[in-house]
């Protein structure tokens, strides 16, 4: 038995999964970004000498090291809203568990490349007269942002991917388009198939753009 | 005899269960210039780091235009506290120059001597410019200043960073065997930098294995041994007619290959 490919179903939907796509690029964008700052926090306060600002934020990075990420999108969506005695729309939810989990993880890749720049670097800045914030900011963070690059899109990528479990809240992204397209037109292989395809396209595009990137960042090398 | 600018009294630092300096009485006045010179590992760059709080004394005293530094708290008089405001200025005022340049290298030469003065003095970048550069022609790259640090010579290296340090108007420069790190034939156009300085009578502590420079640069000459002061004079008295034994025992290793 051959199977017919018929792809004019889901041509015919094009426009919902367009949508889906845009929204996982919404979510993604606002979840990286969000991301980025509990990861600057975090890392910073693991950095820190004082271990009462240590120990919490170590605490928070091995939680979301040691737990499925789609328990967090669980968390948030039917947890919370009982704890604070609100409700949440899916799009925030996934936001909170995607922001905070990727937190955790850029926690990890900044601390990395903080802790990569030599001792010689932090103390060329001090005998200038620099205070912490300011040879952090003027020495440090910009040439670790340099070493940070690579691993810091590869958890990029990782959290573009896991924004499909959003989909397990409802949230309009790609896969739960897909999921409706599906659910409408019976063709799973082909509706698979274009989302696979429009995640790929995606994510190269991604990887092109770091590559640009990482070029300009690291011209004085 | 002229009033210290930096007074040290009873310095001591350990690593751990390592008694490096074991108790320091030391001062600097203006135009002075001292260098520093002692076997490997007996504490020179301790020392020297301690005066810009590199590393943090573990007791005594350091005193600048003759106010104590740091906090004493009311029950623990052994213990002083330095609140970071207090170094920056502290470090501001004394500059240092190391062993491996520590220059920036993301900045170009040109950025590297600004960035004290646009950071930290908060001067507008026209004129921290024009001072940097002033600087950076004084120690000879004035040609170089849109190159990036790294792509530079160990020796244009180091001048950039004395220049760095030079264009935050320090009161006193801290030099920790700034050629010891350079080719041979390196050496000499940092050397010649430094002695410029001298001219200049500016306040300088240098750690040094350079003897012969130290003998026509330094005003004061240090040998440090076993954690103290082992023996203080002018350069004649120091390097020619050593008084204590061991001090001629370290400066015999150094001419066992002069011919
Ligand atoms: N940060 C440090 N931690 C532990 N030991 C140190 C540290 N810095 C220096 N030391 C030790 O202190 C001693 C003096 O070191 P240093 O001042 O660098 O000597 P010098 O500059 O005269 O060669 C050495 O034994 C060295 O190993
Ligand atoms: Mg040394």
């Amino acid at each position: 038995m051959t199977y017919q490919w018929d792809f004019s179903p889901i041509l015919a939907r094009w426009p919902m999964l367009l949508d889906g796509l845009f929204n996982t690029v919404k979510i993604a964008a606002v979840a990286i970004v969000l991301g980025v700052l509990v990861g600057l926090v975090l890392a910073l306060l693991r950095l820190s000498p004082r271990r009462f600002l240590r120990l919490p934020a170590s605490v928070f990075v091995e939680f979301y090291r040691n737990t499925p990420p789609i328990v967090h999108f669980f968390w948030f969506f039917y947890a919370l809203p009982v704890v604070l005695n609100i409700s949440l729309d899916p799009l925030v939810a996934a936001v909170l568990a995607l922001s905070t989990q990727s937190g955790a993880f850029y926690a990890e890749v900044f601390r990395g490349g903080i802790r990569s720049i030599e001792r010689g670097q932090w103390e060329g800045a001090r005998a200038l007269g620099m205070s912490h914030a300011q040879l952090m900011r003027r020495i440090v963070l910009p040439q670790a942002a340099t070493r940070m690059f690579a691993p810091f899109v590869e958890r990029s990528f990782e959290l573009i991917k896991t924004t499909a479990l959003a989909s397990t809240l409802a949230y309009g992204e790609l896969l739960y388009r897909a999921m409706m397209v599906n659910s409408e037109t019976f063709r799973p292989l082909e509706v698979y198939t274009a989302v696979a395809l429009l995640y790929l396209v995606l994510l190269v595009s991604c990887s092109a753009l770091a590559r640009v990137a990482e070029a300009r960042l690291t011209a004085y090398r | 005899m002229p009033e210290p600018i930096l007074q040290v009294s009873g310095l001591h630092k350990w690593f751990g269960a390592l008694h490096v300096l074991q108790g320091i009485d030391f001062s600097v006045a203006a135009g002075e210039r001292v260098a520093i010179i002692g076997g490997s590992g007996s504490g020179k760059s301790t020392f020297l780091r301690c005066l810009n709080f590199m590393e943090m004394p573990t007791s005594g005293r350091i005193a600048l235009d003759g106010t104590p530094l740091g906090r004493v708290s009311a029950g623990k008089p052994d213990t002083v506290r330095y609140p970071e405001g207090e170094l920056c200025r502290v470090r501001e005022r004394v500059g240092m120059v190391f062993q491996q340049f520590n220059l920036f290298p993301h900045m170009t030469v040109l950025e590297n001597a600004m960035e004290g003065l646009v950071t930290v003095k908060r001067m507008k970048k026209a004129e921290a410019r024009e001072r940097a550069l002033r600087e950076l022609d004084k120690v000879g790259l004035g040609g170089k200043t849109d190159v990036y640090s790294g792509r530079l010579s160990g020796g244009q290296q180091q001048r950039v960073a004395i220049a760095r340090a030079l264009a935050m108007e320090p009161e006193i420069l801290l030099f920790d065997e700034p050629t010891s790190s350079l080719d041979p034939e390196l050496v000499g156009e940092v050397l010649r930098v430094i002695r410029q300085l001298a001219e200049e009578g500016r306040t300088m502590l240098l750690v040094t294995h350079e003897l012969g420079f130290a003998y026509h640069f330094a005003t004061k000459v240090i040998f440090l041994a076993d954690g103290v002061f082992h023996e203080v004079g002018t350069p004649d008295e120091v390097l020619k007619h050593p008084r204590q034994e061991r001090t001629r025992a370290f400066l015999e290793r150094f001419t066992e290959f002069s011919f």
